[in-house]
């Protein structure tokens, strides 16, 4: 197996006088599409704050694309999209990709992107004009145009329609295809079964970190949510 | 630090200022029309009017982009857009200058048009020179928005960073030697009037409209230069990519 693209060791970070994660350790994988799940709460955008290096963390080491977590040299290779969408409200959606275009210099992307998230005929609106589920789009297509090696997405489908849910988890896939690693975290279990990998987080713990199907073949369950309460009654037995 | 992104910056924080036609309004129309209303004030005495009036550019672009700035930055800090950022290649230097360029051309524009209005029809005069009033306004819209980072470190909400306003600006506007020379105020006002940085623009102005260029103008505008930098610097410092 080569390198992962990300290897969290040993994590522990508070946030204020609050432990968020608890010696947390997991890998994932380059190329495929990793699914962060857990209720919210859990410590999943703290994990993901602390992969694109803006999370201050108490110890461990969290290792991307080979570099420590926050290098310079990873900047142009994160694409990292917040949980609330985090693009200019007072700016028109072309203008907002044009902006994180010449960031990452991916200019010449900017249609092709906005297509890929159904956004094209929207380019000239400003952002407040749009409804939540397109202003995500915004965002997300603002992590697209520098066509990054590593995405990190924070709940990028949340009030999205079921047809544009399906879209963007196909154009996830297709980008993995190409190489891409994608980390995406979610609280709908529904979304589990779409992922490669899956990485179960509650409480700052780690409850599985595996495939769907293995998963579903230790816990003896078809439905995933069933085998993430197994997961959670087997560890607390234990502890 | 990279030109390009510097200059994707400033773009972005101008199309910001020009998608919201109605701040743009304000900032010209506001000074513009205190202006006319100062010199009707002083209908009877020239030459108050003209060393007011001559302060106000000073203090117009200053309240202006302490406010503009410090609301600006609080709402890349909160909408989640500043921490996006940082994830770049952005550094902090393409962030802060990118501001100040786009901000020194809204202070071109409103010290223009305030400039046009009461050298060209209220008859103030400037006999030093547009230069140095151009020059000192610039300083002090730039001073203002070092300071407008700063504070909005220090604000959760919009209403705190406004509360900011008349924290930071009331004090100096009574000590800079507007209301009463800081020659005759008492030691300990003279000396926080020594210490805060508008007594410079202001008395930088009063200068230029005696007509002096002398070592102690110089030294004014050098003043509020190094006061930019210094609150830029602080200012600097309230952003971190790491937070907690």
């Amino acid at each position: 197996m080569t390198d992962p693209a990300i290897a969290v060791e040993d994590l522990v970070v508070y946030r204020g006088k609050r432990q968020v994660l608890f010696d947390l350790s997991c890998a994932v994988p380059a190329g495929q599409v990793t699914g962060l799940l857990g209720p919210s709460g859990g410590g999943k955008t703290t994990l993901l704050r602390s992969i694109v290096g803006v999370q201050e963390v108490r110890s461990g080491t969290v290792t991307v694309l080979g570099l420590p977590a926050g290098d310079r040299a990873l900047r142009t290779r994160i694409g990292y999209v917040t949980q609330a969408p985090s693009v200019y409200a007072d700016l028109s959606v072309r203008d907002n990709l044009r902006y994180f275009a010449a960031l990452t210099s991916g200019a010449d992307r900017i249609q092709e992107v906005l297509a890929s998230v159904e956004l094209a005929d929207r380019a000239g609106d400003r952002v407040d004009q749009l409804s939540g589920g397109q202003r995500a789009r915004v965002s997300l297509a603002c992590a697209l145009v520098g066509s990054p090696p590593l995405l990190v997405l924070d709940e990028p489908t949340v009030g999205l329609d079921p047809v544009l849910r399906r879209d963007l988890w196909n154009l996830f896939h297709d980008l993995a295809r190409a190489g891409s690693t994608i980390l995406i975290s979610s609280h709908v279990m529904d979304e589990a079964a779409r992922c490669d990998r899956l990485l179960l987080l509650r409480e700052g713990r780690l409850y599985a970190d595996d495939t769907p199907a293995a998963i579903r073949a230790r816990t003896g369950t078809e439905d995933l949510e069933e085998a993430f309460l197994r997961l959670v009654s087997h560890a607390e037995e234990v502890r | 630090m990279n030109l390009a992104i510097t200059a994707a910056t400033a773009w972005r924080v101008l199309r910001q200022l020009r998608n919201d036609p109605r701040t743009v309004a304000m900032l010209v129309v506001v000074p513009s029309a205190l202006m006319i209303l100062l010199r009707y004030v002083y209908d009877g005495s020239p030459r108050t009017f003209d060393s007011i009036g001559l302060s106000l550019l000073g203090i117009f672009p200053f309240v202006a982009m302490f406010l503009v700035t410090s609301v600006a930055m609080l709402r890349e800090r909160t909408s989640g857009t500043l921490e996006r950022l940082f994830t770049t290649r952005l550094a902090k230097l393409d962030l802060l200058i990118g501001y100040a360029l786009a901000f020194a051309v809204a202070t071109v524009v409103q010290i223009g048009v305030v400039s046009l209005i009461s050298f060209g029809w209220l008859g103030l005069s400037a006999p030093a020179g547009l230069g140095w009033v151009l020059a000192l306004a610039l300083a002090s819209a730039l001073l203002g928005m070092a300071m407008g980072l700063l504070v909005s470190a220090f604000a959760r909400t919009e209403f705190q960073a406004v509360q900011f306003l008349p924290a930071v600006v009331l004090p100096q506007f009574l000590l800079c030697g507007l209301l009463t020379p800081r020659s005759q105020m008492v030691d300990v006002l003279r000396w926080l009037s020594n210490v805060l940085p508008m007594s410079y623009a202001v008395e930088g102005l009063t200068r230029v409209g005696q007509g002096t260029v002398d070592a102690v103008l110089i030294r004014d505008v050098l003043v509020v230069v190094a006061c930019i930098v210094a609150a830029l610097a602080l200012g600097a410092a309230t952003l971190r990519r790491r937070t907690a």
